[in-house]
């Protein structure tokens, strides 16, 4: 509850703060505060269970361990994104506080859509967590790139909303109570009612949308690489991962109850989105789209928890979510700064700048999932998750198979940045990009960051032994 | 308080932990050579403090216990057996004599050069005395970053792709190894934190039937069968091993492949039995044939690295199809035998890198009569030599003849066929003896000199290890005796 109203009084505040504003850095600073801010009020929800304000929401939301959780995740991977990338803000365009201001409402909807407990929260959540982004993702105007992005995304994010409501109308139709509860589907005997296997199809299909699941993923590529890069590391992570939870809580609250009925369907998205992603993101020159390919990828071994959707299939989620945003977050603010964003950009990087090429290493490990990181641990637990559920034992192997895939462009990376030499546009004018600096802070945060990953790798009991069932 | 907790097995991780930690910090070359050498000594002397316990009971006596993950009941726990002391004595007396061999040579950024060593050699001690199977991946992973990170900066002009290749395989390998501990894992028993246990003991006394077995014995033996590596896994191996600077093949070939090896003994075969059983022919097939093959492709080899990656893909052959015979002698045999050929490798290796080091080649036809200008190196050598075709007195001789006698109990046509390996072995390696070192000089070879003191140490030191392990086998049978004879009753 607090977060979610902090976080749209938050965005308020930074919209008409930018009146006052004197300093393009004033924004950066205040955003930061009250980020810490809201973490704070939420920590002390999640601890104590009470929230601050104490208003009825009809039981319309849902406050437990897991959305709680969750949440912070969410909050604390932006902060980590503020304190790592917000210069990068700054440079992308005049408005400043308003790019703050929408990344505050992206975080309202994201903490609707992780709590919401009916279908008409649901929309609403996806819905302030959308459209921000559209905005944002055509923030940079004078870039063609940018532009068409932001097109496409708001094409494509309405048709996926479009479906979205039919599905909910579907599934309102179908529903003997007539009531929006997610809960509350009642299906009888036997097989599903037709509306509600018609709604459920398309709550699938636009979910499978807002997290780029294949064969819904086309717009993520091109989305990904046109927007300006900070916003795409935002994207790529907080609003990937609420997609996620949206994900699951659904199909887990509402239609938990017929798993074995559409297990076999969404086992057919993630084999595809693990294939897709995987395979395309090998042949990628450009870091920042290969990093798009790879966010599919990684996606199709978050859907694993919605395939199993036991247990170790909700830590296995809450820790990917950490390990993951923590890893692209890292790796994108060490992107942005790059003077060259190809691969052979990176070429050298360990001889100039040792201290982003060591951590940019550990995330991208953490990424392929190598023992001692956030990323082995979380992949572990959905294996689990997967082989404990048992129903389609080939699905599983073929996860591994993509996993071994991924080491391929992820380690090219790696062998670019410690074992190839800077070429000669690189070594004239340097790895990093004019007007970025590379500060100590930055490294400091870095390094943290990479701790952070790590500690999660060895003990992830301090993120998945907090939830209860 | 710490009593309790600090352990023999828990100084063994950790110390070449920290230790390669700190030696990254350490900027100037020789401090960072010395730190480094410093800490595998203090290693070996906390090894040989494990080998004075004699409590060698299985998996009893030193061993650590701390709840690792509660929800999915995963332990920190380690242990040393009389099978896991010998392989952990193994690697840290290789350490050193890798170190000091290359005392004299210089690396770029010599701090990350001995941190990774170091952090490989911890990685290696935690495969050998994990007894939690979640704990056993971890480390069997970690070893292989820092080796990545050493062939590929390190290594020579074709490094990246070798290195590559040998990443890819193993990390698809231990990927199946993983599926197959959860597999395994979800048919354990419930402890009293989760419902079910990582625990070496608890998957020993999994209940599976047998084409549960089958079908889970493969995906571990495919991570193992890579590692060790055997045939028809082995393509990465020369080409690795032929890049690789020679401190790091020396560590791969003398020390990593046996966590293959081990992890046949420890993970597979008393988990496995029935798989085992009904495998058995197209395992020791398979086996036999890499052997032959190996060795036919040695004789053929021209580079002296590669020939002694090929003779290692044979001697390793060998021992798995003493394993899968699963005749008690073999067992043993093949146990000795890991220490043996750790040692005689990591000898061949010197001196194949001494050659080069000095004449800027390793091509056996460009050599000839390095007898005449280094004497001793050359006596040192016939030793070694000796030792890699098993002739009696020597160390490898004891462990062969076991499996050998192990394969023949199993069957007598494999023991032939594998015999024949032998015969290739004398070939290959005196065919090299006889070629770079007997014979005339020639302009490339006038300039060789005799060697200097530390290689002569470290080759002194082998050469006495293997008379004395070769004439006076006794404690070593003490030690494999104990942790084998649990796993061969499984198969009676």
């Amino acid at each position: 509850m607090n977060a979610i109203l902090l976080t749209a009084v938050w965005g308020i505040i930074m919209m008409f703060g930018g009146v006052f504003f004197k300093s393009k850095q004033t924004p950066k600073y205040w955003a930061i505060a009250g980020l810490v801010i809201i973490i704070i009020s939420n920590y002390l929800e999640l601890k104590t269970g009470l929230p601050f304000f104490d208003i009825d929401t009809k039981f319309m939301l849902a406050f437990n361990s897991f959305n709680l959780i969750f949440i912070t995740i969410a909050l604390a991977s932006t902060l980590l994104y503020f304190l790592l990338s917000g210069s990068d803000i700054e440079k992308v365009g005049d408005n400043v506080s308003e790019y703050f201001a929408l990344i505050f409402f992206v975080l309202c909807g994201v903490c609707l859509s992780a709590t919401y407990n009916t279908l008409l929260i649901l929309f609403l959540g996806i819905e302030i967590m959308s459209i921000p982004l559209y905005i944002l993702t055509g923030s940079d105007k004078r870039n063609l790139k940018s532009n068409e992005a932001a097109l496409k995304y708001f094409l494509m994010g309405a048709f996926s909303t479009g479906i979205m409501l039919m599905g909910i109308a579907f599934l309102y139709g179908g529903n003997s109570d007539g009531s929006f509860f997610i809960n509350s589907f009642n299906f009888g005997e036997g097989k599903l009612p037709v509306f509600i296997a018609i709604g459920m199809v398309f709550m699938l299909i636009a979910l499978s949308f807002k997290v780029s699941a294949a064969p819904f993923h086309f717009w993520t590529p091109d989305v990904y690489e046109g927007a300006p890069t900070v916003f795409t590391s935002f994207m790529a992570t907080v609003v990937k991962i609420a997609g996620f939870i949206a994900f699951i809580r659904l199909f887990e609250n509402s239609f938990g109850k017929v798993h074995a009925q559409w297990q076999l369907l969404v086992s057919i998205i993630t084999a595809a989105t693990l294939f897709i992603g995987n395979l395309t993101a090998v042949f990628q020159q450009s870091v920042k789209r290969m990093l798009a390919y790879s966010s599919i990828a990684q996606a199709g071994f978050m859907l694993l928890a919605v395939f199993a959707l036991n247990t170790n299939a909700m830590q296995g989620l809450i820790l990917y979510s950490a390990g993951y945003s923590l890893a692209t977050i890292g790796l994108f603010a060490i992107l942005i700064r790059m003077y060259d964003y190809t691969i052979d950009g990176f070429n050298g990087l360990a001889k100039n700048q040792p201290v982003l090429a060591v951590t940019a290493t550990i995330f991208l490990l953490s990424l392929t999932g190598i023992p001692l990181t956030a990323g082995f641990q979380s992949k572990f637990l959905l294996l689990i998750a997967a082989v404990r559920d048992g129903h389609q034992n080939w699905l599983v192997f073929w996860a591994i198979l993509c996993a071994a895939v991924s080491a391929y462009y992820y380690f090219k990376i790696i062998q670019a940045m410690f074992f190839k030499e800077a070429g000669q546009e690189v070594q004239e004018h340097g790895s990093i990009a004019e007007g970025s600096t590379i500060t100590t802070g930055f490294k400091v945060l870095l390094i943290l960051t990479a701790i952070l990953i790590i500690l999660l790798g060895i003990f992830p009991s301090i993120l998945t032994d907090s939830l209860r069932f | 308080m710490f009593g309790n907790y600090i352990t023999i097995p828990h100084l063994l991780v950790l110390f070449p932990l920290l230790a390669g930690v700190l030696t990254f910090f350490i900027k100037k070359e020789s401090s960072a050579k010395s730190f480094s050498l410093l800490a595998v000594m203090i290693t070996l002397l906390i090894s040989i403090a494990s080998l004075y316990f004699h409590n060698n009971k299985e998996l009893s006596g030193l061993t650590f216990n701390y709840m690792w993950l509660k929800s999915i009941g995963a332990k920190f726990s380690m242990a040393l057996d009389g099978m896991g002391r010998l392989l952990t004595f193994l690697t840290a007396v290789s350490f050193p004599i890798i170190l000091i061999a290359g005392y004299r040579s210089s690396f770029k950024n010599a701090n990350v050069f001995y941190g990774l060593i170091l952090l490989a050699q911890a990685g290696l001690m935690g495969v050998f005395l994990s007894t939690d199977a979640l704990l056993f991946y971890f480390f069997w992973e970690l070893a292989l970053i820092p080796i990545y990170f050493l062939c590929s900066y390190w290594g020579g002009e074709k490094r990246i792709a070798a290195t590559f290749k040998f990443f890819i395989y193993t990390f698809t390998g231990s990927l199946f190894l993983l599926v197959g501990i959860i597999y395994v894992y979800l048919h354990t028993g419930a402890t009293r934190f989760s419902d079910h246990s990582f625990s070496l003991n608890a998957f020993r006394t999994v209940i599976l039937n047998s084409s549960q077995q089958n079908f889970m014995f493969w995906l571990f033996f495919i991570a193992f069968a890579i590692k060790m590596p055997i045939f028809p896994f082995h393509t990465w191996q020369p080409d690795t091993y032929e890049q690789s600077p020679t401190s790091v093949t020396m560590i791969l070939s003398g020390v990593m492949v046996k966590m293959g090896v081990f992890g046949l003994i420890r993970w597979v075969l008393p988990i496995f039995p029935m798989a085992v059983v009904k495998f058995d022919n197209v395992l020791i097939g398979l086996s036999v044939i890499g052997m032959i093959y190996a060795s036919l492709i040695a004789i053929k080899q021209d580079d002296l690295k590669r020939l002694a990656a090929y003779s290692s893909i044979a001697h390793i052959g060998l021992m798995s199809a003493a394993i899968f015979s699963m005749q008690t002698v073999a067992l043993e045999g093949v146990v000795i035998q890991m220490f043996a050929h750790g040692i005689n490798i990591i000898g061949l290796w010197i001196v194949i890198d001494l050659i080069e080091r000095q004449l800027g080649t390793r091509k056996i036809s460009q050599l000839g009569g390095i007898a005449h200008k280094a004497p001793v190196l050359t006596i040192l050598l016939v030793v070694i030599a000796f030792a890699n075709i098993a002739l009696p007195l020597t160390n490898a001789f004891v462990g062969e003849f076991m499996m050998f006698g192990g394969l023949f109990k199993f069957n007598i046509w494999y023991a032939a066929v594998a015999g024949l390996s032998i015969i290739l072995a004398a070939v290959y390696t005196l065919n090299m003896v006889q070629k770079v070192f007997y014979g005339n000089t020639n302009a490339l070879t006038e300039s060789m000199k005799e060697i200097s003191w530390n290689e002569k140490l470290v080759l002194m030191v082998i050469v006495v290890m293997i008379f004395l392990t070769g004439v006076f086998p006794q404690p070593i049978f003490e030690l494999t005796k104990i942790s084998v004879a649990p796993i061969s009753t499984i198969f009676k």
